[in-house]
């Protein structure tokens, strides 16, 4: 098989049982967490907080303050590797047209060169984040084998994009094939790991604000 | 003075033709220079290519046709003009190729017999279009099969050339569901060293780089994985590409006639392949330098690789997928959603049937154990 045969299979079979397992367990475990249902909370609500679900969505994507100061590796780290990563998977004109193929909607991208800094900037950040993991004490206990699997299926895809982007090192066309195939890993353990947070991030965050604030906790 | 030295060259040597044929030295030095340009040799061998190309006997070249559309010939005999290429192909002797020889039938195999026997060891064997190895019927010449002949003549060839995508790698005829069984000459031919020049048809000039390469040094330029002379096939298309600049800034055409095309912005979306493909067209381009199929508006369809034609549809992005559709996932979603209305039973049922078998202890009912 050589590198084009590779290519074609990546972007063949192997994506469309991907991108089948990827949807499958998403739509899967949405139902799963939405159909575990609680049970109703018969006690009077502490203070009539309305909204405090949605303020918390927004209010935990802030750093609380003095938090900036106190640990900025790990904000500005996370801040940077987030919009590192949302700007290259969503706005690198090659993966528009992707989104474009299975969905008919495409958007405008932005300058390859402003795609290739962000993504500089998203590697940099995960290495930092790592670093950092493994430095501090409470982080590296609260770290469980599922914490570095998902640093690596996150990072794989951002270092081969970035090899394949430059011509580093190995030939284009097999670097673009592993670049879609570290994708394809991504997106089959996606939904059965902690990398689920990109779909439950935003409901946890607003069942902890309502929750909490039913308590008379301030979110 | 020049002229004279043309004249000199000894009997039955390229130079003698070349003489012969009126070419002078200063032409032939520059056809040199281009050739080792195109090589990527240092300038100062154009002067000693000069003189081995002058010095070397005709070289006897058998060149066989098999499962092909005459694509490559044509490539390679079309010129406007006669051009030095053309002369050098004509200085060289070919001794047999049933599209271009006169004879034909027992003639013409006898032809290709005579050669194999009086350059036992030295011709030059050229070979477009796949063999079939399904029913030998599907291709042969003089009642041999194209197997037969290929085997046979490789025999005392010096080196092997294929040329185009056919006889490279497979090129349609091999194309899924590869219906008379076609292979490549590599497939079947291992103890000869084989250049591989393949393009559906290949670019003229580097077939005669090729030749040029073997007059000189007598032996097989460098290759790379894939048996291409890496001089003419190191770079992708979109190395050099003079629209890469607009795909450096993420400016795409997005139709073959819209503004954006004619102002030359980069045929990525319209499933140009030049970012995967090895070929020299961006720099050699086509049609005595006139153009190439970027410049015409068309994307690089990937010719030069193996089984390209089935590396996905032609005119789809290379980041878009093969065959993955927006109703495939819609019926992923939907089994996931059913296995997702399971899980969810699954679950209530195991709650309440925890539920309704949880025993209620009122406090009357607990006993203090005593120690
Ligand atoms: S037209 Fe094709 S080869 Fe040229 S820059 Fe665009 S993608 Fe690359």
């Amino acid at each position: 098989m050589n590198h084009l045969d590779l290519l074609t299979f990546a972007r063949g079979s192997a994506l469309n049982w991907a991108l089948i397992i990827f949807v499958a367990g998403t739509v899967l475990r949405l139902f799963e967490i939405f159909g575990l249902s609680r049970k109703p909370d018969l006690a009077r609500p502490r203070i009539d907080s309305p909204g405090s679900g949605w303020r918390t969505m927004f209010t935990r994507s802030i750093p609380p303050q003095g938090m900036l100061k106190r640990d900025p590796v790990t904000y500005i780290g996370g801040y940077a590797f987030h919009l590192g990563l949302f700007l290259a998977i969503f706005f690198f004109a090659p993966h528009i047209e992707f989104f474009r193929s299975i969905s008919g909607l495409s958007w405008r991208a932005l300058p390859s060169a402003l795609v290739d800094a962000s993504v500089v900037a998203a590697i940099v950040s995960l290495i930092v984040l790592l670093a950092h993991r493994l430095n501090n004490p409470v982080k590296r206990m609260l770290s469980t084998f599922g914490d570095y699997l998902a640093w690596t299926v996150t990072f794989l895809p951002l270092l081969t994009g970035y090899m394949a982007y430059h011509h580093l090192f190995v030939e284009y066309t097999l670097m673009l094939a592993l670049h879609i195939f570290s994708v394809e890993l991504l997106l089959v353990l996606l939904p059965f790991t902690k990398l689920f947070h990109t779909f439950s991030v935003f409901v946890s965050r607003w069942y902890n604000g309502d929750f909490f604030g039913r308590k008379g906790v301030a979110s | 003075m020049k002229q004279k030295q043309m004249m000199d060259a000894l009997p039955g040597t390229v130079g003698e033709g070349l003489a012969q044929r009126g070419v002078d030295r200063r032409e032939f030095l520059k056809f040199c220079t281009a050739m080792t340009a195109m090589l990527a040799l240092p300038p100062s061998m154009a002067g000693v290519m000069a003189e081995a190309i002058a010095k070397a006997r005709r070289q006897s070249v058998i060149w066989l046709s098999f499962q092909e559309c005459t694509g490559c010939t044509e490539s390679i005999t079309r010129s406007h003009s006669p051009t030095l290429e053309t002369l050098i192909f004509d200085l060289i002797s070919l001794d047999y190729h049933h599209t271009l020889q006169a004879a034909s039938g027992a003639a013409a195999e006898h032809a290709r017999e005579q050669a194999m026997k009086d350059n036992d060891g030295k011709y030059l064997l050229i070979v477009d279009g796949s063999i079939p190895m399904g029913n030998a019927g599907y291709s042969c010449i003089a009642g041999i099969s194209n197997y037969d002949m290929l085997v046979e003549t490789a025999k005392g060839a010096v080196a092997i050339v294929a040329v185009g995508t056919c006889a490279t790698y497979g090129g349609i005829p091999k194309a899924d569901p590869n219906p008379t069984g076609a292979v490549s000459v590599s497939d079947i031919v291992k103890d000869k060293p084989i250049i591989n020049v393949p393009g559906c048809p290949p670019i003229p000039v580097v077939m005669t780089g090729v030749l040029a390469h073997f007059l000189t040094f007598g032996n097989i330029p460098e290759l790379d994985a894939l048996g291409r002379p890496k001089s003419f096939y190191g770079e992708t298309i979109h190395d050099r590409c003079y629209r890469r600049p607009f795909y450096d800034q993420g400016k795409f055409a997005e139709t073959f006639d819209d503004e954006a095309a004619r102002k030359g912005w980069c045929l990525f979306k319209l499933g140009c392949k030049g970012p995967v493909t090895y070929n020299a067209c961006a720099t050699t381009k086509w049609n005595e330098g006139t153009s190439f199929p970027i410049e015409s508006g068309h994307g690089c369809i990937g010719c030069s690789e193996p089984n390209f034609w089935d590396a996905g549809p032609l005119y789809k992005a290379l980041s878009m997928p093969v065959s993955a559709t927006g109703s495939m996932l819609g019926a992923a979603a939907a089994a996931g959603a059913a296995a997702g209305v399971a899980v969810t039973w699954y679950n209530r049922s195991t709650k309440a049937q925890a539920k309704a078998t949880h025993a209620k202890v009122t406090v009357q009912e607990l006993t203090r154990e005593e120690k």
